[in-house]
């Protein structure tokens, strides 16, 4: 049986029919890593035994018949930032190499309620500090459609896995683009939710006020069940939000008549031609249905990647401050005092890109700096929401590029992130703002997928599915994917 | 020359809650190492705080008692350092908006009421503990570290340089104190750490406008150490000033209590850099008014107030309002028994700061353990009253109630104490004393007026104690006329 080129729906039919087991379905795709992962570097660690263990769980669940979900027996990969009790959790850092958390992730539990099996950790930038993947501890991955070109990240490790079909689905986080801009490199759905949405109990935090865990998969149907099974009202989560989210299904609007937004800012600059001609076919796939296309102009997205960069940096010098090697991963050994032991752990455990991230983010929080970058920042932050509030008054969704860019070259982009990278200049306004923002394919270019991205307000998740799911119906996403070669 | 001593006090009271500030571990004292934590108080990555309810409650009422303006939201800042009891590598504190400001607490100072400045108290988590292996910190072979206190909630109180001399520093500590009992908000316990103070002093030429460079001293474990290390930091300041060397760098010193001194520390280099900023992980919480306004409705009587209105109603002397309203427990004792009692209030007052107040230094008990109840002390003075006892007896009968818990009325009929008022009882006994004693009988009848003490106390001790010594005097003095005139 084809698993790996099996959509959800397809797999629930084979599992429910008992065509399939569990264990057998999560074999095959264990067989497919086994295959695929030495070269794709997809994954960090593979959970097989417990995998095949939950997969036996999951079994027993199907032939009772009680409790069964759309998720029971279906493998799932889960980037190395969310915690899972037991099953170590590296972030992509060698500081964390041996690290077991004591407790799973909120969204973990959920899953394993819902009886999904997690079949393995997906690699990432060191702490999803990154935009390519290559920034990890533990190799980079390489993009299932090209082999020179990198997977995106931070998450590039679950796209590149559910690209290559050695998931069918995955998790995700998303600081700055984190889950879209990979899902885009690689061709795949990608879905950063609504702000407190989804737990972020047992996510390591970068930048906890923009971090979000979301659903990465190539169908949207199957982007929508894994989203509504981890989306939850955490009372453990001070940032959670208190409404219940919504139920499947439940679109909220009729295509015709609804507002399709399109920021100039985004259509400008440095973006590819070819990426700009996709994303203008979606939309006027979507006028031909009865869709209203709104130009519209979002003046104070100019310092969003900016604003990102101080916010998102001076949170990460505090996120990262608790590795010290006092409790838990890397110590350095051979220091004749505490404080000494801290910084020669801090300096060999850390990557150059998190040292860098952390050594910015020090300086914007050091008195001095503070009123000129931090607060600056957190004023225009909320300019940018401001800005972003007054554009959903004209629109009910808006359509853009997910990236200028498609995937680069290994090597290619590994630069100095003073410089300031193209890639996370479609994406980071969703995490500013707190709004979701789902991106999918749109098109090939020279054999590349291409992304687009629709956000929505606050809590309107629910619209970007209806529009995806309208796309993948009309065949605007691409008939070719990455599995098909591999 | 005369000098001015400035003192301004930072304290710091463990609240008394039952679980910590972010997690739902115990507050205990003294429970085993390591068994009160849990993810979130370990600082484990991707664990998330909650707030707790009752610590910020806690906080209000005491901002409340110490006439604070109370902030309109609740909110925190993370303060940063690394330290190995500092599991996040910062503290949660309230840096830039402290829960209460501009408050004071009046102090009665050398028989004048004064208001002491509270420029803020604010809410912060409790670092862990180390112990180390060795003499101290510089030559430990190695160090242990437990975490059980380690986001225990505490209120930092931050007085205005206001306080003029040692006992002006310890008068006012012990008025927090009582205030603190009042409100009960924490067991102010200096011994376990639950009220802790460390003091800065300076000394100027009295009339000039500057205040000399401060010294801060630490580690005072009791009202009385506070005191004595203030004593100590101020002759030493001022002999500094005499011989026109005054301080020329801020310092922190030790108060070592073997020795009764302070020792140096370390200088107090630049202001530490902390990097504060909002923690994005707790939402500032909205401190309603009708929230204030229900604690504030709750708050008991305070102190000061107490004292006035024992003044007024009770026409006490100030001395026993002040010494009665000091503890919440005597107090509420005092005015129990009053209820019960038909006689006047200062006796009963007389008896709590004279008996009761004797036998607990004596046994060295709290107020709380003593098993005297209002009722029975009430009962007792009853008893007094009705002359059914003697003032002798009385305090007999009170010390086996002290000792006992027994009621007063029960300890009389059970060692036969009651008094002997039968005349012809004491008559009799009288007649027999003085044909016993005719020497003391002939000086008083000679004009020695003295003899007629040692004659009744012949009779008393021949009763045992129980005549009642107003009978006997009187029949004696019958009895001598009688004599003198024949």
């Amino acid at each position: 049986m084809d698993v790996a080129r099996m959509n959800l729906f397809d797999l629930r039919r084979v599992l429910d029919a008992g065509e399939i087991s569990a264990v057998e379905l999560t074999s095959l795709f264990l067989d497919r890593i086994t295959q695929l992962n030495p070269e794709l570097n997809a994954f960090i660690t593979v959970t097989g035994e417990e995998a095949l263990h939950s997969a036996k769980e999951a079994d027993t669940r199907l032939a009772s018949g009680e409790g069964i979900t759309p998720l029971t027996g279906i493998p799932i990969a889960v980037k190395d930032n969310i915690c899972t009790q037991g099953v170590r959790t590296t972030c992509g850092s060698k500081l964390l190499e041996n690290y077991l958390p004591a407790y799973d992730a909120t969204v973990i539990t959920k899953l394993k309620k819902a009886g999904a099996v997690l079949i393995g950790k997906t690699n990432l930038d060191e702490f999803a500090m990154g935009s390519s993947t290559e920034d990890s501890g533990y190799g980079l991955t390489l993009n299932p459609w090209d082999r020179q070109r990198v997977a995106g990240g931070s998450s590039g490790g679950s796209a590149a896995a559910v690209a290559a079909g050695m998931a069918p689905l995955a998790l995700g986080s998303d600081t700055g683009g984190s889950i879209r801009q990979p899902s885009a490199f690689c061709g795949i759905l990608g879905l950063k939710p609504t702000y407190g949405r989804v737990s972020r109990l047992g996510l390591v935090p970068y930048a906890p006020s923009l971090d979000q865990i979301g659903s990465m998969a190539r169908r949207v149907r199957d982007l929508i069940i894994l989203d509504h099974y981890i989306s939850t009202y955490d009372p453990l989560d001070s940032t959670s939000l208190p409404e219940p989210p919504p139920e499947i299904g439940d679109f909220p609007r009729k295509l015709p008549g609804l507002r399709i937004g399109l920021p100039k800012e985004y259509f400008e600059e440095d973006l590819k031609p070819q990426i700009k001609e996709r994303v203008h076919t979606v939309a006027q796939v979507l006028e031909k249905e009865g869709c209203v296309l709104v130009e519209l102009s979002l003046p104070s997205l100019q310092y969003a990647v900016a604003t990102y960069y101080i916010l998102a940096w001076a949170e990460a010098s505090s996120s990262m401050a608790r590795y010290d090697g006092v409790r838990y991963g890397y110590r350095a050994t051979g220091e004749q005092d505490v404080l000494n032991m801290m910084m020669e752990t801090r300096k060999q455990g850390f990557g150059a890109e998190v040292k860098r991230r952390i050594l910015m983010g020090t300086c914007f929080l050091t008195e001095g700096y503070y009123e000129d970058y931090y607060r600056k920042a957190q004023k225009i932050r909320a300019l940018i929401k401001k800005d972003f509030e007054m554009a959903f008054t004209k629109c009910d969704l808006l359509l853009t590029p997910t990236t200028t860019v498609t995937a680069f070259k290994i090597g290619e982009n590994f630069t100095d992130s003073l410089i300031l990278t193209p890639t996370e200049r479609c994406t980071v306004a969703a995490n500013l703002t707190g709004i979701p923002g789902l991106s999918f394919p749109c098109g090939l270019i020279e054999g590349l997928p291409v992304g687009a991205q629709l956000m929505a307000p606050a809590g309107q998740e629910g619209i970007l599915f209806q529009v995806a799911s309208f796309c993948e119906s009309v065949g605007v996403m691409p008939e070719k994917e990455a599995i098909n070669g591999l | 020359m005369a000098y001015e001593i400035v003192i301004g006090l930072e304290v710091h009271v463990e609240l008394k809650t039952e679980s910590k500030l972010c997690c739902g571990c115990s507050t205990k004292f003294n429970a085993e190492v390591n068994t009160l934590v849990c993810p979130v108080c370990l600082g484990l990555p991707g664990a998330l705080p909650v707030l707790n309810k009752k610590a910020v409650e806690l906080s209000i009422i005491t901002g409340l008692a110490l006439n604070c303006e109370i902030a309109e939201h609740c909110q925190f800042d993370r303060k940063q350092y690394f330290y190995p009891d500092l599991p996040k590598g910062y503290q949660l504190t309230q840096f830039y908006h402290p829960i209460g400001r501009e408050g004071w607490l009046e102090v009665n100072l050398a028989g004048k009421n004064r208001k002491i400045g509270i420029p803020r108290i604010h809410l912060e988590e409790e670092a862990g503990r180390s112990y180390h292996a060795g003499k101290g910190i510089i030559d430990a072979e190695y160090s242990l570290l437990d975490y059980n206190r380690s986001s225990i909630p505490l209120l930092e109180i931050v007085t205005a340089p206001e306080l003029h001399s040692p006992q002006e520093a310890k008068k006012f500590m012990e008025c927090l104190k009582t205030t603190l009992e009042y409100i009960d908000v924490s067991d102010c316990k200096m011994a376990e750490g639950s009220l802790r103070c460390d003091a800065n002093i300076s000394v100027r030429h009295r009339g000039d406008l500057q205040l000399g460079k401060r010294v801060e001293i630490k580690n005072m474990n009791s009202f009385r150490a506070l005191e004595a290390a203030l004593e100590d930091e101020a002759k030493r300041q001022v002999s500094l000033l005499q011989q026109g060397t005054p301080l020329q760098r801020e310092e922190s010193r030790a108060w070592v209590e073997e020795k009764g001194r302070t020792l140096f520390m370390r200088f107090k280099e630049e202001p530490h850099e902390y990097r504060y900023f909002p923690d994005p992980d707790l939402l500032p919480i909205e401190i309603a008014d009708h929230w204030i306004q229900d604690l504030r409705s709750q708050l008991p009587e305070l102190p000061q107030i107490k004292r006035q209105r024992y003044l007024r109603e009770y026409e006490l002397p100030a001395y026993d309002g002040e010494l009665l309203s000091s503890s919440k427990q005597m107090a509420d004792f005092f005015e129990l028994a009053v209820q019960a009692y038909d006689g006047e209030p200062k006796k009963v007052s007389n008896w709590i700061l004279g008996e009761l107040a004797r036998l607990i230094n004596l046994e060295k008990i709290e107020f709380g353990q003593v098993k005297v109840t209002p009722g029975a002390l009430a009962l007792l003075l009853t008893l007094l009253d009705q002359k059914v006892i003697n003032g002798k007896i009385a305090k007999m009968v009170f010390e086996e109630m002290f000792y006992t818990g027994k009621k007063p009325e029960a300890i009389v009929a059970e060692k036969d104490l009651e008094q002997v008022s039968d005349p012809k009882v004491i008559k009799e006994i009288v007649a027999r004393t003085i044909a016993a004693h005719p020497l003391p009988v002939r000086d008083y009848l000679r004009g020695k007026k003295k003899a007629l003490g040692f004659l009744v106390g012949q009779v008393m001790a021949e009763t045992k104690g129980k005549a009642n010594p107003e009978m006997v005097r009187d029949l004696l003095d019958e009895e001598l006329s009688f004599l003198s005139r024949s």
